[in-house]
Formats: C-alpha cells, sequence, structure tokens
C-alpha cells in the first residue's frame, strides 16, 4: 500500500524548545474516569459534577471556599522546619524538606489564615497534604498553637482543616510531642469557650486523628474522605482479616458516632457558620 | 533468654559458678582468683552497659525478663487494689489501674501491661491497648482527681492497638481524650516509661508534671522496625533506623522531651526487679512531693508550658 503521506525528511526536525505540550491540568480525571474541564472544576468547589467525587484539595483552595471574597491574612507565615536530629533515611530530611517546598511553593505543611467568612472573623488552619503527605512535625504543631493562641485573644472560632498521614517520622519525638502541644491548646480554647470546629478531611490518619482531628465541639466531614488512628494496610497486617467495605470512610466514622454530620464540599461554608451563629446563640447569618 | 551483647558476661558468669563449685569440691583456696573474675565481670558488664547502641537498649526494653507494669506495682506498693472497666463497653486487659498504698498514702496507678506466657500475652494483647483502655485509664484519672490522689502512671506499649474495632471504637478520639483531659488533672502526674514507648499509644497516658523514663527504655513516634519499613522500604535498617530517630532516655532528656531518667540495675532491670522498682519508686515519689507544693493552677499551666515549649522550628 502507498503511503499518503510521505516524509521528505527524516527524524523530528522541531526543536525540543518550539516542541508544543498539551497543556497541563486542563482536563481532571475522577477515580470513576469521569472527566471534567478544570475550570469547570474549580467553580464546582473541586468537586467533580457527575460523580460527586470530592477531589483532595489544599489550603489555597479552602480559603478561597471559607473566606469571602478570598480575602484573608496568613498568620505566621514564616515558620518553616529546622532539622534538629539530622534525620537521614534514604534521603537526608533536610534534603526532602527543600524538595518538598520547591515542589509545593509551601513553607510547611499547614497554614493559618484569619479573614471574614460571611461577614464574621474566623480563624482557619489548613493542611496541605502535598507537603511530605500533610505530616504533622514541630511546625504544623507550632503554627497550630499560635493559631488557637490567636483564636484565644481575640475570641474569633477557630476552624482546624486536617488533611494528613499523622506524625512526621523525621522529627521523631518531636512530632510525638505536637500531639501533646495542640491539645494543650485545644483544651485552653475550650476553657475560653471559643467554638472549635474540626474538618476531617482526605485523608486524616495516625497522629493527627489521634489529637486536634478528634477534639472539635464538633467533628465534621466531606463525603467519602478516609478516617481513621491506623491506615488500612496496618490494620489488614495487624488483624489478617479482610477490610469491610467503607472501613474507614467519613460515613463509617459517622456511623459509629465520631462525627457529628457530613457535608457536601459546597455546603461548608454556610454549615460551619450556622453551626457558629446557633452555638453563639446569634442571628443566623445569610 | 540471651542477648547478644549479655553472652560474653553470662559466660564469664558461668565460669565463676563452676570455678566457686570447683573450690568448694576440692577444699582448695582459689578465693583470690574469684575475685578477680568477679572484678572482671563488673568490669566487663560496665562497660558493656556503658556503650550499648540504641537498638541495643530497645532490645533491653523488650527483654522478655524484664518486669512489667504489675511486677512494679507489687513491689512499690504495701497493698494494691486493681480497679477494671471503662463503664462503657468492656475492661482493657492491655490497660491495669487501681490504688496502691506507698508509705501510707494513697496513689492511683495506670499502666499498659503486657503478658509473660503465650496465654498472658494474648490476653494482655501484647499491651497494645484498645480504646476502652485509655477509657479506662482515664475513668480512673478522674477519680483520682475527685479525691485528690496523686496519679503514677507506667509506659510500657509496643503502640495502641492498631485493630479494626479498635478504629469502629475510635482509638484516635480515646487517644484525643486521654491528652486534653490530663492537661486539665488538677492533681499531681508523674509518668515514667519502663520499657517500650511507642507513639500515641505510649503518650495517651503520658502527659505529666513530670515524664521519666528508665535507661534502658525507647519512647519515639514510632518502633524502628516499622520506621525502616515506611522509609526504608524493608524490615532490615531497623539499627540504623533506631539511630536516627534518637530514642533512648538519654537522647529524650538532651532534646528536652523528658524530665529526667531513672537509674536501673547495672545489667538492666531484668536482672534485679526489687532493685529496679526501688530506684523507680524513689525518683517518682520525689517528684510528686516537689508537685505537692505547688496549686492545682500552677501545675496545670506549667505542664502546658512545658509541652508547648516542645518541637524546633525557624521563624
Amino acid at each position: 500500500m502507498t503511503a499518503w503521506f510521505k516524509r521528505t525528511e527524516k527524524g523530528i526536525q522541531t526543536a525540543t524548545e518550539q516542541k508544543k505540550d498539551t497543556p497541563k491540568g486542563l482536563w481532571y480525571k475522577s477515580p470513576t474516569g469521569k472527566i471534567v474541564e478544570s475550570e469547570e472544576l474549580a467553580k464546582n468547589y473541586y468537586v467533580s459534577p457527575e460523580d460527586d467525587y470530592h477531589v483532595r484539595i489544599g489550603s489555597k483552595e479552602y480559603f478561597e471556599i471559607l473566606f469571602d471574597d478570598n480575602k484573608f491574612r496568613e498568620l505566621d507565615s514564616k515558620l518553616s522546619s529546622k532539622d534538629p536530629l539530622k534525620f537521614e533515611d534514604t534521603k537526608k530530611y533536610s534534603d526532602r524538606l527543600k524538595a518538598a517546598q520547591k515542589k509545593t511553593g509551601l513553607k510547611d505543611a499547614v497554614r493559618t489564615a484569619v479573614g471574614k467568612s460571611l461577614g464574621k472573623d474566623l480563624v482557619v488552619s489548613c493542611m496541605d497534604f502535598t507537603f511530605i503527605g500533610g505530616s504533622m512535625g514541630s511546625v504544623v504543631g507550632e503554627k497550630i498553637a499560635r493559631g488557637i493562641d490567636y483564636s484565644i485573644k481575640k475570641g474569633i472560632p477557630f476552624v482546624m482543616i486536617s488533611k494528613s498521614g499523622g506524625a512526621r517520622m523525621m522529627e521523631a519525638a518531636l512530632s510525638l510531642m505536637q500531639l501533646a502541644k495542640t491539645s494543650a491548646k485545644l483544651a485552653q480554647l475550650a476553657e475560653a469557650k471559643i467554638p472549635y470546629i474540626s474538618l476531617c478531611t482526605d485523608p486524616t490518619t495516625g497522629g493527627t486523628t489521634a489529637s486536634y482531628a478528634m477534639l472539635g465541639d464538633i467533628n465534621i466531614s466531606e463525603p467519602g474522605a478516609l478516617i481513621g488512628f491506623a491506615g488500612p494496610r496496618v490494620v489488614k497486617e495487624a488483624t489478617g482479616k479482610d477490610l469491610p467495605e467503607g472501613f474507614q470512610t467519613s460515613e463509617f466514622v459517622l456511623e459509629h458516632g465520631f462525627l457529628d454530620f457530613i457535608s457536601h464540599r459546597s455546603e461548608l461554608k454556610k454549615k460551619i457558620n450556622l453551626y457558629i451563629d446557633l452555638i453563639q446563640n446569634n442571628p443566623i447569618r445569610e | 533468654m540471651l542477648l547478644d551483647f549479655e553472652k560474653p558476661i553470662t559466660e564469664l558468669e558461668a565460669k565463676l559458678d563452676a570455678m566457686k563449685k570447683l573450690a568448694q569440691e576440692s577444699e582448695s583456696d582459689i578465693a583470690a582468683a574469684v575475685k578477680t573474675l568477679e572484678n572482671k565481670i563488673h568490669k566487663l558488664k560496665e562497660e558493656t552497659f556503658k556503650n550499648l547502641t540504641r537498638w541495643q537498649r530497645v532490645q533491653l526494653s523488650r527483654h522478655p525478663d524484664r518486669p512489667y507494669t504489675l511486677d512494679y506495682i507489687y513491689e512499690i506498693t504495701d497493698d494494691f487494689i486493681e480497679l477494671h472497666g471503662d463503664r462503657n463497653m468492656g475492661d482493657d486487659k492491655a490497660m491495669v489501674g487501681g490504688l496502691g498504698i506507698i508509705n501510707k498514702k494513697s496513689y492511683m496507678i495506670i499502666g499498659q501491661q503486657k503478658g509473660r506466657n503465650t496465654k498472658q500475652r494474648q490476653m494482655r494483647n501484647f499491651g497494645m491497648a484498645n480504646p476502652e483502655g485509655y477509657r479506662k485509664a482515664l475513668r480512673l484519672m478522674k477519680t483520682a482527681e475527685k479525691f485528690d490522689i496523686p496519679i503514677i502512671t507506667l509506659i510500657d506499649t509496643p503502640g495502641a492497638f492498631p485493630g479494626l474495632e479498635a478504629e469502629e471504637r475510635g482509638q484516635g478520639e480515646a487517644i484525643a481524650r486521654n491528652l486534653k483531659e490530663m492537661f486539665q488533672l488538677k492533681v499531681p502526674v508523674v509518668c515514667a516509661i519502663i520499657g517500650e514507648g511507642a507513639s500515641g499509644g505510649a503518650l495517651g497516658i503520658a502527659i505529666g508534671d513530670k515524664v521519666l523514663m528508665m535507661e534502658n527504655t525507647w519512647y519515639s513516634v514510632i518502633s524502628p522496625e516499622s520506621c525502616s519499613s515506611i522509609l526504608w522500604r524493608s524490615w532490615d535498617y531497623k539499627e540504623q533506623a533506631a539511630e536516627a530517630l534518637k530514642l533512648t532516655a538519654k537522647d529524650m532528656l538532651s532534646l528536652k522531651l523528658i524530665d529526667g531518667v531513672i537509674k536501673e540495675p547495672l545489667g538492666g532491670a531484668h536482672n534485679d526487679t526489687k532493685a529496679a522498682a526501688d530506684f523507680l519508686k524513689k525518683a517518682i515519689l520525689k517528684e510528686i512531693k516537689a508537685l505537692q507544693k505547688l496549686t492545682p493552677e500552677e501545675r496545670i499551666s506549667q505542664r502546658i508550658d512545658k509541652f508547648c515549649d516542645m518541637g524546633v522550628v525557624s521563624e
């Protein structure tokens, strides 16, 4: 068969710098295979419209969702991790930190901000899973602690958005003590009678679950999020049993009594503020 | 059971025994030789135990002959009554607690309990508590607070149990609640790591005005084995992981994450339970005595401040 097109010059002639890439991130494919345009996804609170899949998002997106007109002031933004133990496994911790900062443009795995939500002040600490698996080390603990301090000082309700694999191994016992530190601060927040809303998002596991994530006046979540103390793989290994379907999903955790409700992401802002108005006996904001 | 580094010592000890026996039988005078050998053994023990690697300390902390929580409780109290149940779900055998009398004063003593043989180990779930264990511990602490009785916790766990039912019953919530509530306890709380201090499962009863560690114990965010499996993707790097985690009593003290190290008898606690219990008792009572001079408010704010100072960040 004769060729329809004939190559007159051999090989690829286009210079690399002139190569046209398909623009990245134009489409998103959900785990069920639904494809959605990125712009449309953002408009839909980063929820895939066809199957309602809640895409994992970070502090940037949650701030955008919760704060009016995406206006907020970040607190303690300069805090970053040191490597006090000179920890080294297959890589140096200091190198991991640098790589994570470069990749994500973030200083560490949590950001705290204060801004108006439905017209009233709100302090939000939100974890970023893209930064070393949202692991909790000294910086995460300290920033949450300072966020709570700010809430206490100003009398502003505190929202914690957890998204974390647990404590950061590379800071060993220093990380472990962040569970204690954040819980101590939450005890003070409770003493001051300031509402604390804990939003557990996909995933919330390990030391995060064993501290601030479970200590809210209300603990809430989004549909289909993984929430647990031990991760599913560890549970399976420890018990040698097959895990029941839906094990450790937010629906499962709600059913077992550890969540107050599950909210669709598009309803989060409304529901959090409604709770705050009700618990503080204030007129309900629209 | 003998650990590798214990072998040269026990070999010499066997030699010493043989020598003594021989001396008895032959009635020959070998007192000088016995003395020399005894000195040699003592010196070897001192050298060995002074220079243990972190992994060797981990091995000692898990020594099957090491005293467990109830062994210490029976040694240090003149009388003890065990109290059971979380009033909600059941009685967790991996977490024990009760009232004990020491020098005519009452203390609430709580700790994880491991088993000595296969049957016991199963019953005690290898010292891995379920949520009801943490809830039982909290119930006992609240009772102690109500009657103004100081609290002693003894920590020895390879971790909170990662089981299916533990997840259903809220393992994370149970530990989290203990952390928060322990910060608000009005009575003195002194905690001692007596064996393994693994992560949240240990911390769940370890929020104290003073936290002490015995000499041959470890305390960290993860066990060296699990750390090796996650970060090195192999179980073979536990020694390196132990080094990297800096998990010994000495390390923890220099990181200012604990308040003191309790000496153990030469050769480790398993060589002399009575002596180990005596060191433990003295250290704990000394701390409680000092804490009783403070008001409850002072204790609580110092307890909170101490833990809030932990961590290293760059501004």
